[in-house]
């Protein structure tokens, strides 16, 4: 592993400061992903900077619905009495993704932080334009199995890999941040971008900010008994998703008064479907709808060689997932 | 190569600071055209003045029930601590990358992989391996289970197995058969002594009911 400087920060403002000092400075939350990225040469920091001892961790009930501290473990973002009773759909995301000794490590911000696990990402003997911008993409015309339906572009076709982001965008949630200028907030569905002309760049998150916490919104917990969180996969846990879905219903009897769907596992960021979402409001709860709902979601889907079937998954996974929800 | 060459000699190593370091290092690529030899030789050097730019970190942290003191480089992780620097190799390293659950320890009563956590930023935490399982000479009854039950073939996944397998019926997560292996899941068996792996764990929760 490459040597780096190590500090530690117990103030958000002194960690800030750290990253306008220093340029090639990163955060380190849980390092279940950094560690590994700097053992492989993926990313070489000058400093880690160590973000553990800032008081983040606090999950609680706020006026506006549930703040979740960046720093919260995913063990106990998922076991959270308050995210079970009223966010089941953000649990089951959770305990989706890694294994349990990573979900200890992780924590909400680190998470969003997540780098793509496209294997040409990782190889550095491979050209990728989000490791080395301008070297090309090496899973364009490689062996691009486990890579993009939509939104990607012909610089990257790498999609996000986190299980949990899809539930946090599926249920609206916002992402508060803060730099050198102060604080801000951003939708959850914005912090994530696409890969364009920058793949380098995975988010919008800048340089110099620090993600402080996340808040579901209290309107979110209408969906707490009709979600549900599938994920599709080479072996039955432990793997990344080939595709996930996230399915939220508000059901009034057999009639869908809301739904939220988002997929996973098909673009460079959380893909919250809403066309689905506004087609399905009003409708009955039958397999025909959801049907429809997952035709209208796979519009615009574009496979490469060998991800093709992600064509006739995808849609799949949709309705089973809907259905599971409306149950 | 003497790797003390120029601490014996009294020769000041590098000046400390991470911007001399690259300014020398792009001395370094300039030195490309000379001949491929005296690159190699600066470069054997180089190595040992690199290592020491980056300035040791203090960490204590109680193993087992017994304090340590360590000054390590900040890239060294829990794992290489326990392992190299304190002689406790009962925790293996398996991937080195957080996939197969060999490195699994408890970190104040959670398990984690050692081999992604950094040691530096577990300074002031208690730390569980293997060799801390055991009371004196009275094995946790979870080795005994994995014992009895032939919970392995050829060991090396095993530490870590009873290390998460201990963290497992703590936390309540052995309520079915599938359970028990989904919340294993982050521990790999190549020999695949999974089934065994089971009833060892089903036989300690039973125990305790």
């Amino acid at each position: 592993m490459n040597p780096f400087n190590y500090s530690r920060s117990s103030a958000a403002a002194g960690a800030i400061q750290s990253l306008v000092k220093e340029p090639q400075a990163h955060l380190l939350a849980g390092g279940t992903n950094l560690i590994d990225l700097i053992k492989m040469g993926v990313v070489a920091p000058e400093r880690l900077v160590d973000i553990n001892p800032l008081p983040l961790k606090s999950v609680e009930k706020t006026a506006a619905g549930l703040h979740i501290g960046a720093l919260a473990t995913n063990s106990e973002v998922a076991d959270h009495p308050l995210v079970l009773q009223d966010y089941p759909l953000l649990s089951l995301a959770i305990n989706a993704g890694a294994s349990p000794q990573l979900r200890n490590m992780a924590t909400v911000g680190g998470n969003m932080m997540q780098r793509t696990r496209c294997n040409y990402f990782f190889d550095t003997a491979m050209p990728c334009n989000k490791r080395v911008p301008g070297s090309g993409c090496g899973a364009l015309e490689g062996y691009n199995r486990m890579h993009a339906l939509f939104g990607a572009s012909d610089h990257c076709i790498a999609v996000n890999p986190s299980d949990m982001n899809i539930a946090m965008v599926a249920l609206g949630a916002v992402v508060h941040v803060r730099g050198p200028k102060g604080e801000r907030t951003i939708p959850f569905g914005e912090f994530h971008r696409l890969p364009g002309d920058h793949p380098e760049k995975d988010n919008t998150l800048e340089r110099t900010e620090l993600i402080t916490a996340v808040e579901l919104p209290a309107s979110a917990a209408a969906f707490r008994n009709h979600s549900h969180y599938l994920k599709v996969r080479d072996r039955s846990s432990y793997a990344f998703a080939l595709v996930s879905v996230a399915a939220a219903l508000d059901m009034d009897g057999t009639t869908i008064k809301g739904a939220r769907l988002a997929m996973g596992g098909v673009a460079h960021k959380p893909w919250r479907l809403h066309e689905p979402e506004a087609f399905l409001k009003g409708k009955p709860a039958t397999e025909a709808t959801f049907r429809q709902a997952a035709e209208i979601a796979m519009q615009g889907a574009k496979a490469y060689r060998y991800n093709k079937f992600k064509l006739t998954l995808a849609p799949n996974a949709i309705l089973l997932a809907l259905q599971t929800a409306s149950a | 190569m003497s790797k003390k060459t120029n601490q014996e000699k009294g020769e000041p190593l590098l000046g400390g600071s991470r911007r001399d370091f690259l300014k020398q290092s792009s001395l370094l690529s300039a030195m490309a055209l000379t001949p491929g030899p005296v690159i190699k030789a600066a470069e054997e050097q180089w190595d040992e003045k690199i290592a020491d730019v980056f300035e040791k970190v203090q960490v204590n942290l109680e193993v087992n029930g017994v304090m340590h003191s360590v000054k390590v480089e900040p890239r060294v992780t829990l794992l290489d601590l326990l392992r190299e620097e304190l002689n406790l190799t009962g925790s293996k390293k398996g991937c080195d990358r957080g996939q197969c659950g060999a490195c699994t320890v408890h970190v104040n009563g959670v398990r984690i992989n050692s081999c992604l956590s950094l040691a530096v930023t577990n300074t002031g935490k208690k730390i569980t391996t293997i060799e801390g399982l055991a009371t004196n000479d009275q094995l946790h009854p979870m080795q005994e289970a994995f014992i009895k039950h032939d919970g392995f073939q050829c060991g090396y996944c095993t530490s870590g197995q009873i290390m998460s397998a201990v963290a497992l019926v703590k936390e309540g997560r052995t309520q079915s058969r599938e359970q028990i292996s989904e919340f294993m899941s982050g521990n790999i068996c190549r020999c695949g002594a999974y089934s065994n792996i089971v009833k060892a764990i089903q036989e300690v929760k039973n125990s305790q009911l």
